[in-house]
């Protein structure tokens, strides 16, 4: 708890923002998906996004590197402005890695190949550097036994470890993950939250939309809970789970331990 | 039911012969109920008749030669005495030179048939996957040119041949490789295109597409042979040769992007959206991770287009360019060998055949390497 919060503390510097999300709106249509969010997370901090299904919670990470387009208010990452820029859209790819929950590694690559390719074709890096980089982030999600194999030959966990290796190999700054477990039969679940702690502990600065509470209260160093588009509560685990402050959120908190 | 006799070793026993083993197999597929039994002897009498027929007509009572008569011509009335009983081989033996490469001077066919040999070697070296590297772009402008030389001649003391007398097998050869060749990258820029975000890029490609799908390939040709040249300044001509080409290019272009189109949108958005957050380029992402996975995808109906067009360069002949087809056509034009129509057309649609077949087989061969870790 104390060690927890001196690293909570350490990371309150002044130093600029990772991620600054100003009044961001956006509208898939007539439908308000995301509602004037205003959002800051520091570097090195591990935010977890929570909230019903339809609460804008995946958009809004999706709006960080621009997978969607928000249309009102201002997306900083990195100190750099998201905009219609392709250069600055590309420096912002480079830093940010994102693991979706269907995995979508590349089927018709290894697993190596999965993980070498964006080092050698976006960092440019020399063939031989990049497949040693991606064996020790293979080893570190403790898979490199399946390196040669094709997505298809793995289970779901092996696959959302790989997927996180993948990003890893492009040194990323931040790391987004978008419900990672979602897709996972629950004997599975508990090796990639493994894999994603010892992410933590390394110091990553990470948003992570996930339900899985106990995870939440492990690493995170503030939640988020969101419902129809708005962010309605914000911060540390602990208080935020046994103390809610709004219906809203004392309702999805039942819903979710009932479901438990 | 007793123990003892469930416990005693049972010896090995062969399989009941009627329900294993071909025969069981014709039981269960051809004799299980009295129609069926019905349908399968009535099947196998015409089947037998035909084919006996057909072997007849083929093989034994055909005529493979004919002797010359006084005045040094072939003498084929021992072929037209058999009409209907065999078949009349001999026109082949005498004319397959001609129905090969037209109209090519005799003494100088060596290199027609050399021309045809590159192509199958040219086909055989790009069908093998450790040939798949960007040195194969430079055999083939090699060989590509070799066949160029070959046909013109010109050079190396070899007599210049023009394109009009050209014909043949050479003239599908090269219009369907060169055909497919350029139409093959054009389509999957147009494929591409027409996903574009930019409207009028957008535009220009729905618009190719739709025109050349919307007119048939006979009224392409017509166009590229009459009308293109109207447009051309005075004294100005590009060969005919050419300009069929660019059109068949042009036709199979659209259609192939279309193909290729229906494989772009079977890939899963979040292909395309891992891809992008990796930090991938339009081009990597599209190079590396979608157009190898799209392609894959739609292996049977691009070589089902690709066989279609294979076949239709034979259209050429209506702007009178010497196919394969045409040339067989022609060569039994003599009064001599008229009526052996049937002889030629079986040999012809045979030559059509070991190519289509090959591009099939080769086909499914590929899928079945290229999908091994798709397999579920």
């Amino acid at each position: 708890m104390s060690a927890a919060e001196t690293l909570h503390s350490s990371v309150q510097t002044n130093a600029p923002p990772a991620i600054s999300l100003a009044g961001v709106n956006k509208w898939f249509g007539a439908l308000h998906v995301l509602r004037d969010i205003n959002l800051d997370i520091a570097l090195g901090e591990r935010v977890v996004v929570c909230g019903p299904s339809g609460s804008g919670k995946s958009t809004m990470i999706r709006c960080i590197n621009r997978l969607e387009e928000h249309q009102q208010g201002k997306i900083i990452v990195d100190g750099i402005e998201l905009s219609d820029d392709l250069k600055s859209l590309d420096a912002i790819r480079r830093e940010v890695g994102m693991v979706f929950q269907s995995f979508n590694l590349f089927p018709h690559l290894t697993i190596l190949e999965n993980c070498t390719l964006a080092p050698i074709w976006v960092r440019k890096m020399p063939k031989k550097e990049a497949e040693a980089l991606a064996m020790e982030y293979l080893e570190r999600v403790r898979i490199p036994e399946q390196a040669a194999k094709y997505p298809g030959q793995l289970s779901g966990g092996q696959q959302q470890r790989v997927a996180i290796a993948r990003a890893l190999c492009m040194k990323p700054k931040i790391m987004l993950f978008d419900e990672p477990t979602s897709a996972l039969d629950p004997e599975m679940i508990k090796e990639v939250l493994d894999t994603m702690v010892m992410l933590a502990e390394t110091g990553m600065t990470m948003i992570c939309v996930t339900h899985e509470m106990g995870f939440a209260r492990q690493v995170a160093d503030r939640v988020v809970f969101m419902d129809r588009g708005e962010i309605v509560e914000t911060g540390e685990p602990t208080t935020l789970f046994e103390n809610p402050q709004t219906e809203r959120l004392q309702l999805f908190l039942s819903q979710i331990l009932r479901g438990h | 039911m007793s123990i003892t006799t469930d416990s005693l070793p049972v010896a090995p026993r062969l399989a009941p012969a009627l329900s294993v083993g071909w025969l069981g197999w014709v039981r269960a597929n051809l004799f299980s109920s009295w129609l069926n039994s019905l349908v399968t002897i009535a099947l196998a009498y015409f089947i037998v008749k035909y084919a006996i027929g057909f072997v007849d007509w083929a093989f034994v009572n055909a005529i493979w030669s004919v002797p010359n008569d006084a005045a040094g011509r072939p003498d084929t009335s021992s072929c037209r005495d058999n009409k209907g009983l065999g078949a009349c081989w001999a026109v082949i033996n005498e004319k397959h030179r001609f129905m090969l490469f037209g109209t090519y001077p005799y003494e100088q066919h060596w290199r027609p048939a050399v021309v045809c040999v590159l192509f199958v070697g040219l086909f055989i070296i790009s069908a093998m996957r450790r040939f798949w590297r960007w040195e194969l772009a430079l055999i083939w402008a090699a060989v590509l040119t070799v066949i160029a030389v070959l046909m013109w001649g010109g050079v190396l003391g070899m007599p210049y041949v023009p394109q009009e007398r050209w014909g043949g097998l050479p003239i599908t050869l090269i219009l369907a490789t060169f055909g497919l060749a350029f139409a093959f990258p054009l389509a999957i820029l147009v494929a591409l295109g027409r996903r574009s975000k930019l409207p009028a890029i957008k535009a220009l490609c729905v618009l190719y597409v739709e025109l050349i799908r919307g007119v048939p390939l006979i009224s392409l040709l017509f166009m590229a042979s009459v009308m293109f040249p109207l447009f051309l300044p005075e004294g100005m001509n590009i060969d005919k040769l050419l300009r069929a080409q660019i059109a068949i290019i042009l036709f199979a272009g659209a259609y192939l992007a279309e193909v290729v189109r229906g494989g772009l949108q079977a890939l899963s958005k979040g292909q395309y959206e891992a891809a992008e957050a990796l930090g991938l380029s339009y081009w990597q992402k599209t190079g590396f991770i979608i157009l190898p996975q799209a392609l894959r995808l739609v292996i049977p109906p691009l070589v089902n287009t690709f066989i279609g067009f294979f076949k239709d360069t034979s259209l050429v002949l209506i702007i009178g360019i010497f196919d394969l087809l045409t040339a067989g056509k022609t060569a039994i034009i003599e009064p001599m060998w008229q009526g052996f129509a049937v002889e030629v057309y079986v040999t012809i649609g045979l030559i059509y055949f070991v190519f289509c077949f090959a591009m099939s087989q080769y086909s499914a061969k590929l899928e079945s390497e290229l999908n091994h870790g798709r397999r579920r």
